[in-house]
C-alpha cells in the first residue's frame, strides 16, 4: 500500500516536473526573439548628412545608426540609459591613475564590403571626432578634451591616453555618435561619410530617397551571431506629428522613437487597445530660462532668484503633463539617474519649495528689496510650439502673480539662436538635450560665458568653474555627487543664474508586436536594433 | 502669331531675372543663415566662432553678396543650380522626386476640377435660378469655404475610424505601380481638386451667364442654329476665356503651394521642400525652388497668352 502510494507519489510529481518544464518551455518559446520582419518607423526629421561625427540631429541616429557599431554603447536593457557596455570592444582596463584606458576589440568583425575592422579603424574614427584635420568639422571636439592620444596598440587593442583622470569618460565613448569608420577610407577622404555609409552594424545600407525614407536591410555577415532578428527597417521621414500617429494607428508604421504627447498616446491606446505598449520615461531634455544678466535689473540675484521663487513647479507639472511633453520636477539632472537630487534636497531650492505661498511671498519680497516691485520685461520664446508654447504661457501666468507684467515675443527657431548670441533680449528660453545624463555633459552649460558660448545668461562664475572642475575630475562617485549637489546649489539657488522649468517626459506608445526595445532617458539611445524583434 | 509668341517669349527672361534678383536679396535680409540653423540650435551651441567662420567659407558665405549672386548667376546660365547648403546634394536631384509628385498631384486635381467644373458651371447657367442652379451653387461655395487641408484631415480620419487604414506614406512612381500610386495621390487630388473645382465652377457659370446674354448668341439663336453648336462653338469658347486664366494660375498654385495638404497626407511635394529650406535657410535651394516656381508661372501664364490669343484673334494686335 505505502509502495504503491510511493509510486503515485513519484509519478505525480514526475507529472508536475514535466508539466512544469513544458510551461517554462512553452514560456520560454513565447518570449524567445523571432527572426523577420521589417521594422517600419517615422523620423520627425531628416539627415542634413550621413556623418554622425558631424551632425546633432536624431534625424540622423534614427535611421543611420543601425548601419554601424560604436567602441562602447550604453547598456540597451538599461532603463537609465546610463551605463556603458562594449559594442566593438570586447573588454577594457583602466589603469591605476585612471590616465590610460585600454580596450581590447572584438576578432572577426568585418565592414560591410567584407573588410576587417581593427584597431587601426577605431584610431581613425576617434582621432576624426577629437582631432579633425583642417576643414573637417567636428561637433563633439570638445568633449574630448580630456584626450591626449589615442594609440593602435595591435590590431586589437586601442588605447586612449588621458590628460587628467575623469570617471565620466567610458560615458563620453560610449556616444551614440561615435561610429567606427574605416580607417582607409578616411585616409583617402574624410568627408566620404558625409554622403556615405560603411559600417559594421546589424543593417546594410540599401537606399535614402531625400524627403521620403530610408532603408537597411539585415547584414548577413553580422559578427554577433544570431543577430540582428529583423530582416530590415524602413525609416519613414514624416515631419508632421498627426501623420505620425496616423501611420502608427494605420498600422503602417511599429514605433516612432522620439516620442509622442500625451494626447497622442490617450488617442493610440484609446483606438487601438492592446495592440498598443506604451512605455514611458523622464527624458533628458529640458528647457531652461535664461535671465540676460547684461541687462538690468537681471544682473542682481534679488530679481532672478524672484523669478524662480514664483513659480510653482509641482502645480505646473500636474497641470502641463497632461497637454505637454513636460512632467517631471527636476534639479540638474533627471531623476532615476545616479547624480539626480534626492527630493529633500531639492526642496530646499529656491523654486521647488513645497510651499507655493511663502515662496511667493519671498518673491514678492526681493523685488521690492531690489527696486523692482512692479518687475516689467519681454520675454524671448522659440518659435516651436511643443513644449515652448504651454511652458512660457505657464511661466508668464506664474510671474504675473508677483506684480510682474511680462510681454512674451516668439522668433522664429531658424534666427532664435542668433537673437541670443547677440544678448538682444531680457529673459529667454534656452534649452538643453543630451544623449546620457552624465554631469560633465549636462553642466558644462552653466560655464562661465568666456569658456562656454552657449551660455546664454551672459555670467562669469569663478566659483562655478571650479565646482565644474572639481566635479568632473573627481574620482568617487560620492565625492562628485557632492560637488554636483555645491553645483547645483549655487546654479539654481544662491545665484539663480538660469531658471530650470518641468523636465521632459518621453512617451513612446508602439505596436505590441514590437520586443526586445527599451525606452531610456534619451531619443539618441537604443537605435541599433540588433535587439529588436517583430511577433509577427 | 508666331511674332506675338516670341515677344511674350522674350519677356519672360527679364521677369526671371528679376525674380532671381529680388529673392536673393530678401534671402540674405532675414535674420540667420544656415550655419547658425544647423549648428548652432542643439548640441553645437558652443562651437566656437573660428569653426562657425569656416563652415561660413566653406559655403562661400563669408564673401560679399555680389559676389554670391555672381556665382548663383552663372551657374544658372550654365543650367546648374548648385549644391543644397543644408544636404550638400544637388539641388536638382532634391527637386527632381518632389517635382514628380508635385506635378502628379497638380495634374490630377486638374483634371478632377476641369470635368467637374466645366459641365456643373455650363449647367448652373443654363438653368439659372432652379434647383439645379441652387445647389451645383451650394456645392462649389462649400468648396470654396473648406480648405483642402481640412478635407484631408476629414478624409484621413474617416479611412481611419472605419477602416483603421491611412493612405500609403512613401511614394511609388506611376510606372513602378500604378494601383499604389494612386492610392496615395488620389485622395489629395481629390482634396485639392475639389477646392479648385469650386473655383472653376464659379469661375465658368458667370462667365456663361454673361456671354449667354450678348447680341450674337441672340442672333445666334434667331437664326435658328442648333442649341448644341450655340453653347459649344459660340458661347462656350468665348466663356473659357476667365475659366483659362484660373485654371492655369490654380495650375502653377498648386506646383509649390500644398505645404499643409502636403504634411496632411505626408507627400514628399515640392510646398514642404519649399517651407524646409526656407526655415534651414538653405538660400541656394530656396532660390531654386522660387526660381522653379516663378517659371511655372510665367510659364502658365505664357501658354494662357498663347491661347487668348488663339481663341481670340483680336489680342494678337
Amino acid at each position: 500500500m505505502s509502495n504503491n502510494l510511493l509510486k503515485k507519489l513519484t509519478v505525480g510529481i514526475f507529472a508536475a516536473a514535466v508539466c512544469a518544464v513544458g510551461t517554462m518551455t512553452g514560456n520560454a518559446a513565447q518570449v524567445q526573439p523571432r527572426s523577420g520582419g521589417e521594422l517600419v518607423f517615422p523620423v520627425p526629421s531628416e539627415p542634413p548628412s550621413y556623418d554622425g561625427h558631424k551632425e546633432e540631429t536624431f534625424g540622423l541616429i534614427h535611421p543611420i545608426a543601425p548601419h554601424y557599431n560604436g567602441l562602447l554603447r550604453f547598456e540597451p536593457t538599461d532603463p537609465t540609459g546610463t551605463k556603458p557596455a562594449g559594442d566593438l570592444a570586447e573588454s577594457w582596463t583602466i589603469s591605476k591613475d585612471g590616465l590610460v584606458y585600454t580596450f581590447k576589440l572584438h576578432k572577426g568583425v568585418k565592414f560591410h564590403d567584407g573588410s576587417e575592422m581593427t584597431a587601426k579603424d577605431v584610431k581613425a574614427s576617434y582621432d576624426h571626432i577629437i582631432f579633425p584635420p583642417a576643414g573637417v568639422f567636428s561637433t563633439r571636439k570638445g568633449q574630448y578634451e580630456v584626450v591626449e592620444a589615442v594609440d593602435a596598440v595591435d590590431p586589437y587593442t586601442v588605447r586612449f591616453r588621458l590628460k587628467w583622470a575623469t570617471v565620466s569618460f567610458l560615458a563620453s565613448l560610449a556616444s551614440p555618435w561615435n561610429f567606427i569608420y574605416k580607417a582607409d577610407i578616411l585616409a583617402k577622404d574624410p568627408h566620404w561619410y558625409e554622403t556615405n555609409i560603411m559600417g559594421t552594424g546589424p543593417f546594410v545600407f540599401v537606399e535614402h530617397v531625400k524627403g521620403s525614407h530610408w532603408v537597411g536591410k539585415k547584414n548577413p555577415n553580422y559578427w554577433v551571431k544570431g543577430k540582428p532578428y529583423l530582416d530590415g527597417y524602413r525609416a519613414l521621414f514624416i515631419r508632421s506629428s498627426s501623420a505620425q500617429v496616423a501611420a502608427v494607428r494605420g498600422e503602417r508604421a511599429h514605433i516612432q522613437f522620439r516620442g509622442f504627447t500625451p494626447a497622442d498616446r490617450d488617442t493610440l491606446k484609446a483606438a487601438l487597445g492592446d495592440k498598443i505598449t506604451v512605455q514611458e520615461s523622464s527624458w533628458d531634455c529640458v528647457l531652461l530660462v535664461a535671465p540676460n544678466q547684461k541687462k538690468k535689473p537681471f544682473d542682481d540675484k534679488r530679481v532672478r532668484r524672484a523669478l524662480t521663487l514664483a513659480l510653482d513647479r509641482y502645480e505646473g507639472s500636474k497641470a502641463l503633463s497632461k497637454i505637454a511633453i513636460v512632467k517631471e520636477v527636476a534639479g540638474v539632472q533627471v531623476p532615476g539617474t545616479p547624480y539626480a537630487t534626492p527630493p529633500a534636497e531639492l526642496e530646499k531650492l529656491a523654486g521647488y519649495w513645497k510651499d507655493s505661498n511663502a515662496s511667493r511671498a519671498e518673491a514678492r519680497k526681493l523685488l521690492k528689496e531690489a527696486g523692482v516691485e512692479k518687475l516689467t520685461f519681454t520675454f524671448t520664446n522659440r518659435g516651436v510650439p511643443m513644449p515652448y508654447e504651454p511652458l512660457a504661457v505657464w511661466m508668464i501666468d506664474q510671474w504675473r502673480q508677483v506684480g510682474a507684467t511680462v510681454k512674451q515675443e516668439v522668433v522664429e527657431a531658424a534666427a532664435y539662436y542668433a537673437t541670443l548670441r547677440k544678448g538682444e533680449f531680457d529673459v529667454a528660453m534656452d534649452f538643453q538635450c543630451g544623449y546620457t545624463v552624465e554631469p560633465d555633459l549636462d553642466l558644462y552649460k552653466f560655464t562661465s560665458r568666456s569658456r562656454n558660448p552657449s551660455n546664454y545668461g551672459f555670467y562669469e562664475d569663478k566659483v562655478l568653474d571650479d565646482l565644474y572642475q572639481k566635479q568632473s575630475r573627481a574620482t568617487s562617485v560620492e565625492e562628485r555627487k557632492k560637488l554636483v549637489r555645491q553645483f547645483e546649489k549655487r546654479l539654481l539657488d544662491e545665484e539663480a543664474h538660469y531658471l530650470m522649468t518641468l523636465q521632459w517626459h518621453r512617451t513612446i506608445p508602439h505596436s505590441s508586436k514590437l520586443h526586445g526595445w527599451q525606452i531610456t532617458p534619451s531619443h539618441y539611445l537604443n537605435n541599433q536594433l540588433d535587439t529588436v524583434w517583430l511577433s509577427q | 502669331m508666331w511674332q506675338f509668341i516670341l515677344k511674350r517669349f522674350l519677356l519672360m527672361i527679364p521677369t526671371l531675372f528679376g525674380v532671381a534678383a529680388v529673392i536673393f536679396l530678401l534671402l540674405r535680409i532675414i535674420p540667420g543663415d544656415v550655419v547658425e540653423a544647423k549648428y548652432m540650435s542643439g548640441e553645437g551651441q558652443g562651437q566656437s566662432a573660428v569653426v562657425i567662420a569656416a563652415e561660413r567659407a566653406k559655403l562661400g558665405l563669408d564673401k560679399p553678396v555680389w559676389h554670391q549672386f555672381g556665382i548663383w548667376v552663372w551657374g544658372l546660365l550654365h543650367l546648374d543650380l548648385g549644391v543644397s547648403m543644408w544636404t550638400g546634394a544637388p539641388i536638382t536631384e532634391e527637386i527632381e522626386l518632389r517635382f514628380a509628385l508635385s506635378l502628379q498631384v497638380a495634374l490630377m486635381a486638374t483634371v478632377f476640377a476641369t470635368l467637374l467644373a466645366l459641365p456643373l458651371g455650363v449647367i448652373a447657367a443654363l438653368k439659372q435660378d432652379t434647383w439645379v442652379d441652387y445647389a451645383v451653387r451650394v456645392f462649389s461655395i462649400a468648396g470654396l469655404a473648406m480648405p483642402s487641408f481640412w478635407l484631408g484631415i476629414l478624409m484621413i480620419l474617416f479611412f481611419l475610424i472605419l477602416f483603421q487604414w491611412v493612405p500609403p506614406m512613401v511614394y511609388t512612381p506611376f510606372w513602378v505601380d500604378p494601383w499604389q500610386n494612386m492610392l496615395q495621390l488620389i485622395w489629395p487630388a481629390l482634396a485639392v481638386g475639389y477646392r479648385y473645382s469650386a473655383v472653376a465652377t464659379r469661375m465658368t457659370r458667370s462667365s456663361m451667364l454673361e456671354v449667354l446674354r450678348e447680341d450674337y448668341i441672340r442672333t445666334a439663336h434667331a437664326k435658328g442654329l442648333w442649341l448644341k453648336l450655340i453653347l459649344v462653338r459660340h458661347a462656350l469658347k468665348n466663356a473659357m476665356l476667365p475659366v483659362i486664366t484660373v485654371i492655369g494660375l490654380e495650375f502653377a498654385f498648386l506646383l509649390g503651394g500644398l505645404v499643409v495638404t502636403e504634411q496632411v497626407f505626408n507627400l514628399n511635394g515640392l510646398g514642404l521642400l519649399f517651407v524646409q529650406a526656407i526655415a534651414r535657410r538653405d538660400y541656394t535651394l530656396t532660390q531654386s525652388l522660387v526660381l522653379l516656381v516663378a517659371s511655372a508661372f510665367i510659364f502658365v501664364n505664357f501658354v494662357m497668352d498663347v491661347m487668348y490669343a488663339w481663341i481670340d484673334p483680336r489680342i494678337r494686335y
